[in-house]
């Protein structure tokens, strides 16, 4: 166990890497064999992901070196940088991977039944397993170039699933939209990264941030980053490929794709306050990504309300709730190295991160009840349906749930979140407390809208004979409103158990660096 | 298809440029090269092929699900090798001072010595072979989508 | 640290991926567009190579090696990951644009685009 636990990081890449590759041998056997590799790689990988979770509580960062003669070993001996490449899981990583294991193995178990008319699913099981990896690799790596590595692999392996419903050609555009983003941002990624080699002679993102000078270079190199991940996670003037991609995808796939924007900003956090961490202009940046974080909000969810198709309704209102985190952490990065991080920086950034898990799980809940809905009746389009409630009745009170917890309707946890952003955020500046309270209302009434027509009303005649989805899809959507129901009872654990460390590892990083560099000056 | 001279020609020379191939794979680690330029260069042969033949004939010879399998059997070989360093950490070089390629390398300008490098030149291997079938699988969907046909699944 | 004199290379990288914005942001034939990611990542990989160059460097190898500098072999390990990379990108791009060209009998982004709203 004890050896287990110190492989783990790189473990949680490599064991879905290796079911990818796997399932195209084993596949063959017969849909049991893959489903069971599929469902037996993430629930090993997200046990692990748990135990590091536990282990990282306990003992602090931790660093793996690939191909060293010890995981610790970052620096050979005789030398005073490190040369390898180095896996760093902190608070904020680990974070982050506990939210993808838990939604990637609801997305998976969801899938089996969602796809299970189309064809190629062992390709679409490969490219999953792929994704996943990818994803894990974006948040546990210490190094900006395995950064856009794991970026593209994640990037690629979702733009081909989105396209996989290829018969139509709506899903062939969308597809097209999110690669042409996803390849533009790792290309400015890469430059980002080439620039801050030339300077610094490393890729290193704890020795960078100990050496970076915050010259016109690294100005340029910081544009880069903070734009390329905020076109990745749609930000406003960013945001239009956003709704195309994700509405053609199937269900399960945007529900991931979520949290690889999920991904996304973490990467942008960890650029901000890690690599530039020492050295960041805080209050012009922080008031950029709040400007820009409010319009994205605002903009939203004014897009969604008249939206007819159900899925891409959802997806504006998944850009709208990204608005809400990066206000959060935009107020904790404008108040960075100031006396008022204590007072309220610290809450608002808890809070931002609070809201992405919140976030990472009702809105695939979403997604998923709006798959189950085209799972149904076959079409998307809100106007056509009606009176589902009578047949769907998990999906319905699934839906409600989801609802409620996105519109912030107290005691659910999507109201956790937000009044603890509404708080802080108010004694920074109170008029983004009160766009914020807009748009919470402009989404309650959105949904409940949509609820009306989809949910509500009398049976339909052409949807009388049709049953309750399968399953495995109600398999999966309940894994994720278990978590909202664990995170509604017990708001308070769940912000001194995983946020405060989270947002604190944002914050102190010196830590991060010191992690890797060790007690060298 | 072309002309039957374009086909004996490129029968007698998809060998050099597969024994061209396997050598820039085999000297991965002593020269410019590796499994990804190697597979490329073999790729360029089954590019020939698709040019002289056509897309369906070649497509009886290669078929997609094998080169599935060859591809995912190169990852896993690589993922094996990595995997066999865990007991130190990933990707910990196993071979290192052992008769197969286990070597240690003279520094500064040498010759070069095939057996060195560890487990890298049978990475190269692995490399190769996913290369090999990916871009072969990769180029003749295009050409088989382009003349209107499908790969079966 | 020497760069190249002149700083040509950078020059040109910087022009190739200029060049390849306008395209990306302005042209609507889908061909077009994936041209215009082409020449950015090679522009990005021209940068990255100029970056590792010393002046009258050899290749970081050391078999039959003339004795002299060498250039920098970390930055020729990133573009090489790059281009596989893009490999995979521009072969993926290439069949999503020939199925849309299937569904809707043109290349043109504006035509194709029905999912306006």
């Amino acid at each position: 166990m004890a050896s287990l636990l110190a492989q783990a990081p790189i473990l949680i890449i490599a064991i879905p890497l290796v079911a990818a590759f796997l399932t195209p041998l084993i596949g063959m056997r017969g849909d049991k064999a893959r489903k069971a590799l599929v469902v037996g790689s993430l629930a090993f990988t997200a046990f692990l992901v748990f135990a590091l979770a536990r282990d990282i509580s306990i003992t602090g960062i931790r660093v793996y070196t690939l191909g060293a003669t010890a995981p610790g070993l970052t620096e050979p001996t005789g030398f005073m940088f490190p040369v390898r490449i180095i896996l760093e899981v902190d608070g904020m990583s680990i974070f982050f991977g506990i939210i993808w294991a838990i939604v990637s193995l609801a997305a998976a178990i969801y899938s089996f039944s969602h796809i299970a008319s189309e064809t190629g699913q062992i390709r679409f099981f490969t490219l999953l397993l792929l994704m996943v990896a990818g994803g894990f690799g974006m948040m546990l790596t210490g190094d900006l170039f395995n950064l856009f590595v794991f970026l593209e692999i994640a990037s690629i392996a979702g733009g081909a699933l989105i396209g996989f419903r290829n018969r139509f050609g709506d899903t062939q555009e969308g597809a097209f939209k999110y690669i042409v983003v996803s390849a533009v941002a790792g290309l400015m990624v890469l430059l980002g990264t080439g620039i801050l080699y030339a300077q610094y002679n490393s890729l290193n993102m704890a020795f960078l941030a100990q050496a970076i000078q915050y010259t016109t270079l690294d100005k340029i190199a910081l544009a880069l980053f903070l734009i390329a991940f905020a076109m990745k996670t749609g930000m406003v003037p960013l945001h239009l490929w956003f709704p195309d991609a994700y509405s053609v995808a199937p269900a399960s796939i945007t529900g991931m794709l979520v949290i690889t924007s999920h991904a996304c900003m973490y990467a942008a956090f960890r650029v901000c306050f890690t690599l530039y961490g020492g050295v960041i202009d805080g209050l012009v940046v922080g008031w950029i990504i709040i400007i820009l974080g409010l319009l994205t909000m605002f903009v939203g969810v004014t897009m969604a309300v008249y939206q007819k198709d159900v899925m891409r309704f959802m997806s504006y209102h998944a850009i709208s709730q990204l608005g809400y985190m990066w206000v959060g952490v935009g107020v904790g990065l404008a108040v960075l190295g100031t006396p008022a991080l204590l007072a309220y920086g610290r809450d608002a950034m808890t809070g931002g991160i609070f809201h992405i898990l919140n976030h990472a799980m009702y809105k695939p809940l979403l997604f998923f009840t709006g798959g189950a809905l085209f799972y149904y009746t076959g079409t998307r389009d809100l106007a056509k349906m009606g009176g589902l409630a009578h047949k769907m009745k998990w999906t319905t009170v699934l839906y409600i749930i989801g609802t409620l917890s996105i519109s912030g309707i107290p005691p659910l946890n999507g109201f956790s979140s937000k009044i603890l952003i509404y708080e802080s955020v108010f004694r920074f500046n109170p008029i983004l407390t009160i766009v914020g309270i807009i748009v919470s209302i402009l989404t309650l009434a959105s949904f409940t809208k949509a609820f009306h027509s989809a949910f509500m009303g009398a049976e339909l005649p052409e949807y009388k004979g049709g049953k309750e989805v399968p399953k495995s899809m109600i398999i999966g959507m309940v894994i994720l409103a278990a978590g909202i129901v664990l995170i509604t009872l017990f708001p308070s654990l769940i912000v001194s158990w995983a946020l405060h460390p989270a947002a604190d590892a944002l914050i102190d990083h010196g830590a991060y660096i010191n992690a890797v560099m060790g007690a060298v000056p | 298809m072309l002309s039957k001279i374009v086909r004996t020609t490129a029968n007698q020379l998809i060998v050099f440029i597969l024994i061209f191939g396997l050598y820039v794979i085999a000297h991965g680690q002593l020269t410019p090269g590796g499994g990804f330029q190697g597979g490329a260069v073999i790729v360029s042969g089954v590019v020939m092929l698709l040019v002289a033949f056509n897309a369906k004939e070649l497509k009886k010879s290669l078929r997609e699900s094998g080169l599935s399998i060859m591809e995912s059997t190169g990852a896993l070989i690589f993922a094996a090798l990595a995997f066999a360093g865990i007991a130190t950490t990933f990707f910990y070089n196993v071979l290192v001072g052992t008769p197969i390629f286990g070597h240690v390398p003279p520094t500064g300008a040498n010759p070069g010595d095939v057996w060195t490098g560890g487990v890298v030149p049978l990475m190269n291997w692995a490399v190769g072979i996913k290369v090999v079938a990916g871009l072969s699988a990769v180029v003749l969907a295009m050409a088989l989508f382009s003349s209107g046909e499908e790969m079966e699944e | 640290m020497d760069y190249m004199p002149l700083n040509f290379p950078f020059l040109a990288a910087a022009l190739l991926i200029g060049i390849a914005f306008f395209i990306i942001i302005f042209k609507r034939n889908l061909i077009k567009l994936i041209m215009g990611i082409a020449m950015m990542a090679s522009g990005v990989n021209l940068f990255l190579v100029a970056l590792g160059y010393r002046v009258g460097g050899n290749a970081p190898i050391y078999t039959n090696v003339p004795p002299g500098p060498m250039v920098l072999p970390v930055p020729q390990a990133l573009t090489l990951t790059s281009i596989v990379i893009s490999v995979a990108v521009l072969a993926l791009m290439l069949t999503m644009v020939i199925r849309i060209y299937r569904h809707t009998g043109s290349l043109d982004s504006e035509k194709s685009r029905r999912m306006k709203g």
